[in-house]
């Protein structure tokens, strides 16, 4: 069974701009895996708890210890822009 | 105005939920052990965990998970046997991973409630979910005109991405600013009593948004939704309710149709403005954060925390009132507080009357801080002053107004209450010899209203006893100077 997805909403979302023939191929490929996904949903029975974590474990915590952090410098290395010891980065866009 | 009140008490009822923001005071970050501190220098306190460099992990700090289930507790919620954290994407750069790791449909806390206390009536507010998300760093805009919509770019200071955060969602079950106001201060102070949060909203530790709408008394059905943001003070909350829901009330008594926005609250102009239409809400597309385990807390440990709660605004005001004698006006103002509460029994403990050290908390020690923008805890100004000064009123040593005096000059200096009155002279002058020249001069210098008392006039006594009181710079017992001026004038004078 087929699933529709909507191409270009999802492309918004992750701000990416495609061709009429990329929506169409990852039209198709996300088709697929949400179909994939819907077979998985028919076979899985009311007793079967939805899964967000493959491993069965629980509760890896740290202790509220201090470690060190990283000095400014090496901080802002990985900065595109620097200014006012802060990260420069390009204005903040609204969604359209 | 009057006219709107009518109407809107009439016509419609006022709906309100609050969801507040609370930052934790844990000495480390949320998901990696760098310092949780305010005011440090910009990108100091980040790792590559915080930064979202690429093939780090995050784990969740005990202590923030431990606040958080005591956060719960305190208001009555179900703690989940089972709850996992979310991605929430978005496009803001004040996260440099491009998402929050938040909670989304299986929070910690569910399900509990906060009973509020206006004009001497008790309210419960419905607790919806109380869960833990990671704060967000700092956005300077920077360029053309420093607002959001002409900058040209956008300055991040990471040292806040990563603070453990717990967001607090109410029902909406107030139906006025009173109610949210009161819902707001009984929160804060249940938090600062917990201990798990510095509940500065002046420092954004405390922060809080607004939803308000407005229906026909009697329909279950919601009007449409504004939310307003940007509200860091109580006063503020208090303020901007009023402020749309009067402007909601103008617009549905036109016929106005009013769109489902977010609204900014403008401190300064005391209005709020369109934000951003809920048309073009942001899709977050929330998914499991696959990096993290879920969380299955102990029913032990739960017991554990329970056990350790400490006593809640709501109980230290009834215990105020039943074992101190306070009002109940003066328990809630006394017992708003943690910190106040603290001062309080302090000087109870040093020996002071309780309502009397209640009512110089509440009267004369609060316009001193407010005055000098202070809190109690940093004052120079001790529980010890404040029951030695009720103890010297209270024997008559000092004047109240030599205790007003006093009590500004140790609050400023840190200086002993009985060194104060010492140096400045506040003891209270009661023997006739030392009162008596001064009683003469004020007779000499006041002919007329003296004539007058002679002649009947018992009020210009208050005048004469006030000559005394000014002449001694506060420190005559005025009980005294009224007694020996009445015995001179009586007599042949
Ligand atoms: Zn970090």
């Amino acid at each position: 069974m087929p699933v529709e997805i909507d191409v270009q909403h999802v492309a918004r979302l992750a701000r990416l701009a495609l061709t009429e023939e990329e929506q169409e191929r990852f039209r198709r490929q996300l088709g697929l895996i949400l179909e994939h996904a819907e077979n998985v949903r028919e076979v899985a029975a009311v007793d079967v708890p939805p899964t967000s974590h493959p491993i069965p474990r629980s509760n890896v915590l740290r202790p509220d210890d201090p470690a060190p952090s990283l000095s400014h410098e090496e901080a802002m290395a990985s900065a595109p822009e620097e200014e006012s010891d802060r990260f420069k980065v390009p204005r903040v866009v609204e969604q359209e | 105005m009057a006219e709107a009140d009518t109407a809107k008490a009439t016509r419609f009822e006022t709906v309100i939920g609050l969801e507040c923001h609370v930052e934790l005071s844990t000495a480390t970050k949320m998901f990696c052990g760098c310092l949780n501190a305010f005011g440090a220098p910009p990108n100091t306190n980040v790792c590559p965990v915080c930064l979202g460099h690429p093939g780090t992990l995050p784990v969740p700090n005990e202590k923030a998970i431990e606040y958080t289930i005591k956060i719960g507790l305190a208001l009555g919620c179900r703690i989940a046997p089972h709850s996992i954290f979310h991605r929430k994407n978005y496009f803001y750069p004040d996260m440099p991973k491009n998402f929050q790791i938040s909670q989304y449909d299986l929070p910690l806390c569910v399900g509990g409630h906060l009973d509020i206390e206006v004009d001497g009536e008790t309210h419960r507010v419905g607790i919806t979910r109380v869960h833990l998300e990671e704060d967000t760093g700092k956005t300077v805009h920077g360029g053309a005109t420093g607002r959001i919509g002409g900058a040209e770019y956008a300055l991040e200071d990471y040292n806040r991405a990563g603070v453990p955060l717990v967001e607090v969602v109410s029902e909406p079950d107030m139906r006025s600013a009173e109610q949210a106001r009161a819902y707001l201060t009984e929160l804060r102070a249940t938090l600062e009593s917990l201990g798990v949060s510095d509940v500065r909203m002046e420092e954004g530790s405390l922060r809080c948004d607004a939803n308000v709408s407005l229906r026909r008394p009697g329909s279950e059905e919601l009007g449409t939704k504004i939310e307003i943001k940007n509200l860091n003070s109580i006063r503020s909350l208090y303020r901007a309710l009023n402020f749309e829901e009067e402007r909601q009330q103008v617009a549905l008594e036109r016929g106005e149709p009013l769109i489902q926005e977010t609204r900014h609250w403008d401190e300064g102009k005391g209005i709020t403005t369109h934000g951003r239409s809920k048309e073009y809400a942001f899709d977050y597309r929330y998914f499991p954060e696959p990096d993290l385990a879920p969380l299955e807390p102990d029913p032990q440990w739960i017991e554990t925390l329970r056990a350790e709660l400490p006593e809640l605004p709501a109980a230290r005001r009834r215990r105020f009132q039943d074992e101190l004698g306070l009002s109940a006006h003066q328990a809630g103002l006394v017992a708003s507080s943690a910190e106040w509460a603290r001062f309080f029994e302090a000087t109870v403990s040093a020996g002071a009357d309780p309502r009397a050290a209640a009512n110089w908390m509440t009267g004369d020690l609060a316009a001193l801080l407010r005055e000098t923008h202070q809190s109690l805890t940093a004052a120079k100004v001790t529980p010890e002053h404040l029951a030695e000064l009720v103890k010297l009123l209270d024997e008559q040593v000092i004047s109240s107004a030599g205790a007003k005096v006093a009590l500004a000059e140790a609050f400023a200096t840190g200086a002993s209450v009985d060194a104060v009155v010492e140096a400045k002279g506040l003891r209270q002058v009661g023997d006739s010899e030392a009162l008596g020249g001064m009683i003469e001069q004020v007779i000499e210098e006041n002919p007329a209203p003296v004539e007058q008392f002679r002649k009947g006039k018992e009020g210009v006594l208050g005048f004469l006893v006030g000559q005394v009181m000014k002449k001694s710079g506060g420190a005559a017992n005025p009980k005294v100077a009224a007694e020996l001026l009445r015995e001179r004038l009586s007599g042949s004078g």
